[in-house]
């Protein structure tokens, strides 16, 4: 692959190389020779403070020798490598081939040990205490962004350390959270509902499902509006995994759990993106931090109710 | 203008950079050398030894540069300890500035690398080759074919040294026991054969070959000495008032009578000097300072039965007259000197204090970013910590962390752990606060502290400084 559009600049940066390396090389030879005035004094000829002046004493030979064997050296080392224009230097060596061969060499080397837990289930896998430092690990360089250092979430970003899955929780969901991502739409539903009134109403009822405080009176009111969210979040506020509706009749919220928050969900809808990690960790790494995640809440599923 | 009646010059082409003569310098007995094999003992003793000894069922000073520790008996420094390393830099360059400022170039003469291998090779070539004046015959006298049998022999030996050098050396940064096995079981790897014989190969080179020439051309002390000396620093000077003129003379001459200095001419100062200069020309930037030239000088004195000192250390002061020889002792309390010594005392109780109360743990504390701060089921604000825990001790460590600083300040997660010795440990910890209290705070950043203390050990507490974040 050529680095330059024309052949004339191939030539310029070839010439002004050898050139250059040449005239050092010429002036070393020109340079090192002096005429004196054999018995007096060298000295450098400059004198500072009316009588400070320098000897001009000969250096050692050896340094003159390490220079020329410098010039020898880049001539050979332009010829094994490039640098001449656009010629590859016979050993064909370039920065990509090296990174090339560098991520080999990593492969070969840790290849085997994803290997090792990649032939498991995710659930098998959150037994293995190694898969679970390196898991760890992982999950701190790429997810405690968002998810928080102890994964236990933030506005916006679930918990990933309670039993509350609204996606499923099983290994394999997890798994494909973390490959494909996740969208987490909710559309805005105020016009379903009906007027602001409706709305604050059954921000109420949805509170009263999980037993959080409420007013009694909106909450009855609302119970009959509660039938446009039903068809996604179920009758009961049970939750819709199949399309990523949460569960409401827990005491979990990723927006927030006040009447405020809950109408300004329905008002405007709510839509969280999880990145798709398969590009960027790829399968094994993905592998292990979805086990490592699994680990975090693999307690016996209880059902849903709260603290 | 030229006169009419003066010849023409001729001028010659001369080579600006030409072979180095080569030095053969004489061995010499007396105070000074005496000296300087005490150096060479101490400083070899202390090299060669220290790799084998033991500590603790380790190795006793090792620099486990892979693991990043560096153990030196019972020190156990860490990556973060950096800062001792350049307080020793500053009390070297301090030290250096003191002894040199009192007395010239002590370490370029008694202690110095280059100096004492130099001196240990020259030894080698003395004792297989002979004395100067055998070693300049045979090179004057024998074909190359002839001499090299002893020189083949001598470059044997200095190369046994070299490597016996290169293998200690290497020995700092891998248990040398372990180095040892693997040299002679052919099992070491590329890098630890590289670098034994990489300082082999350079002792070789700079203790055999190049010589004074590391000291003349490589080494920047004899270029910046004239900045360190002033002219009450004993330096090894020739005492032109009491030499000159030079001259030989008889043994049973008066030669105060004859108008002749103490300088009987006889070149014995340069024979043995190993920068191969003439000292009565004065101070110049060869001259490392090693007295070899006191002690031959000597010699020669008592033979012809006058007083010893003709080279001798003295100040430029005192060779001018200006001040006394009596005096010169006196002159070590100048201002120069005592600043010197007031830094390197001042730096040397700060370091020893601080080494003597560095605390056995190390504590780093990150909190979240990412996730700042989060509302816990309608209850709480909580922020995310992870800390870092190295232990510097030899002893495991059962750890509690806390929270302080805000009012009802909870914290959970792995408060209770054990830190293994040289080992570290990363520690996630939630802190919390009720929302009541949250709410009548400002919001934004407060300071708290973070605390790490030992449940076996009540004096060992290590309070480090984080924030807690009130959002909206």
């Amino acid at each position: 692959m050529a680095d330059f559009t024309t052949e004339f600049w191939n030539l310029f940066v070839i010439v002004g190389v050898l050139v250059s390396i040449l005239a050092c090389g010429v002036f070393l030879y020109f340079l090192s020779r002096k005429k004196i005035n054999p018995g007096a004094v060298q000295t450098t000829g400059h004198t500072w403070d009316e009588d400070l002046a320098e000897f001009d004493n000969p250096l050692p030979r050896w340094w003159m020798i390490l220079f020329y064997l410098t010039i020898v050296f880049a001539l050979l080392y332009l010829a094994l490598f490039p640098g001449l224009g656009n010629s590859q230097g016979s050993l064909g060596w370039s920065s990509k081939d090296q990174y090339e061969r560098e991520i080999a060499k990593a492969d070969a080397r840790y290849g085997p040990i994803y290997a090792k837990f990649a032939a498991m289930s995710v659930e098998d896998t959150a037994q293995q205490p190694e898969a679970m430092a390196i898991g760890q690990r992982l999950f701190v360089n790429n997810c405690a962004q968002c998810h928080g250092t102890d994964a236990r979430g933030a506005k916006g970003f679930p918990n990933l350390a309670d039993n509350d899955w609204t996606w499923g929780g099983s290994g394999d969901a997890i798994k494909t959270a973390v490959l494909e991502g996740r969208q987490g739409i909710m559309p805005p539903m105020a016009a379903a509902v009906g007027s602001p009134a409706d709305v604050e109403n059954v921000a109420h009822y949805v509170l009263s499902l999980s037993g959080s405080a409420h007013d009694s009176i909106k909450a009855s009111l609302g119970s009959t509006k509660f039938a446009a969210c039903a068809a996604c979040h179920g009758a009961n506020g049970d939750g819709g995994p199949a399309m990523g509706a949460p569960r409401l009749n827990d005491k979990i919220w990723v927006y927030g759990g006040t009447a405020k928050a809950i109408v300004e969900t329905i008002n405007n809808g709510r839509h969280g993106v999880m990145p798709a990690w398969k590009d960027i960790l790829g399968e094994e790494k993905s592998h292990l931090v979805a086990a490592y995640v699994y680990s975090l809440t693999a307690k016996p599923k209880a059902v849903a109710s709260s603290q | 203008m030229p006169e009419p009646s003066t010849p023409p010059v001729v001028e010659q082409t001369v080579l600006l950079y030409a072979p180095g003569k080569k030095i053969y310098a004489k061995a010499t007995r007396g105070w000074f050398n005496n000296w300087r094999w005490f150096f060479v003992f101490i400083t070899q003793a202390v090299y060669y030894l220290t790799p084998w000894l033991s500590w603790n069922d380790r190795q006793a000073v090792l620099f486990d540069l892979e693991a990043r520790r560096f153990y030196i008996f019972d020190l156990l420094l860490v990556p973060q300890d950096f800062i001792y390393l350049t307080a020793l830099l500053l009390l070297s360059a301090f030290g250096l500035f003191l002894f040199t400022a009192v007395a010239g170039r002590l370490f370029c003469g008694y202690a110095c690398p280059q100096t004492v291998y130099t001196e240990i090779f020259m030894q080698i070539e003395r004792w297989i080759e002979g004395d100067r004046h055998v070693r300049m015959r045979r090179d004057k006298e024998l074909s190359l074919l002839a001499r090299l049998p002893r020189r083949g022999l001598k470059l044997f030996v200095w190369v046994l040294v070299a490597l016996w050098t290169g293998f200690t050396f290497a020995g700092y940064f891998t248990p040398i026991h372990e180095l040892g096995q693997g040299v002679l079981s052919a099992s070491l790897g590329f890098w630890q054969w590289f670098w034994m014989l990489f300082y082999s190969f350079f002792t070789l080179l700079q203790a055999g070959f190049m010589r004074e020439q590391v000291c003349k051309y490589m080494c920047p002390y004899a270029r910046f000495q004239s900045a360190m000396f002033d002219p009450d620093t004993l330096i090894v000077s020739y005492d032109e008032s009491r030499g000159e003129p030079r001259g030989k003379r008889s043994r049973a001459e008066d030669h105060t009578a004859s108008g002749k200095g103490d300088c009987i001419d006889c070149g014995v100062c340069v024979e043995v000097c190993p920068t191969g200069i003439d000292i009565r020309d004065g101070l110049q930037y060869e001259c490392i300072g090693c007295g070899l030239c006191a002690d031959a000088c000597n010699q020669i004195m008592d033979r012809m039965h006058y007083p010893q000192g003709l080279v001798r250390y003295t100040t430029l002061n005192a060779l001018d007259g200006v001040v006394q020889e009596a005096d010169i002792r006196r002159r070590f309390l100048r201002p120069r000197v005592l600043i010197y010594t007031s830094i390197l005392l001042v730096i040397s109780a700060v370091v020893f204090t601080s080494l003597l109360n560095r605390s056995p743990l190390t504590v780093n504390v990150i909190r979240d970013r990412g996730a700042l701060a989060r509302e816990v089921e309608g209850q709480f604000i909580e922020n995310v910590y992870r800390l870092q825990i190295t232990n510097k001790s030899h002893e495991a460590k059962r750890l509690i962390i806390e929270g302080n600083g805000l009012p009802e300040l909870e914290s959970s997660g792995k408060t209770r752990l054990t830190v293994d010795p040289s080992a570290n440990v990363t520690a996630i910890v939630d802190l919390r606060i009720p929302i009541s209290i949250a709410e009548s705070l400002d919001k934004g950043s407060h300071k708290i502290l973070l605390q790490v203390r030992s449940e076996d050990d009540p004096d060992l507490v290590i309070n480090e400084k984080a924030a807690f974040f009130v959002p909206r």
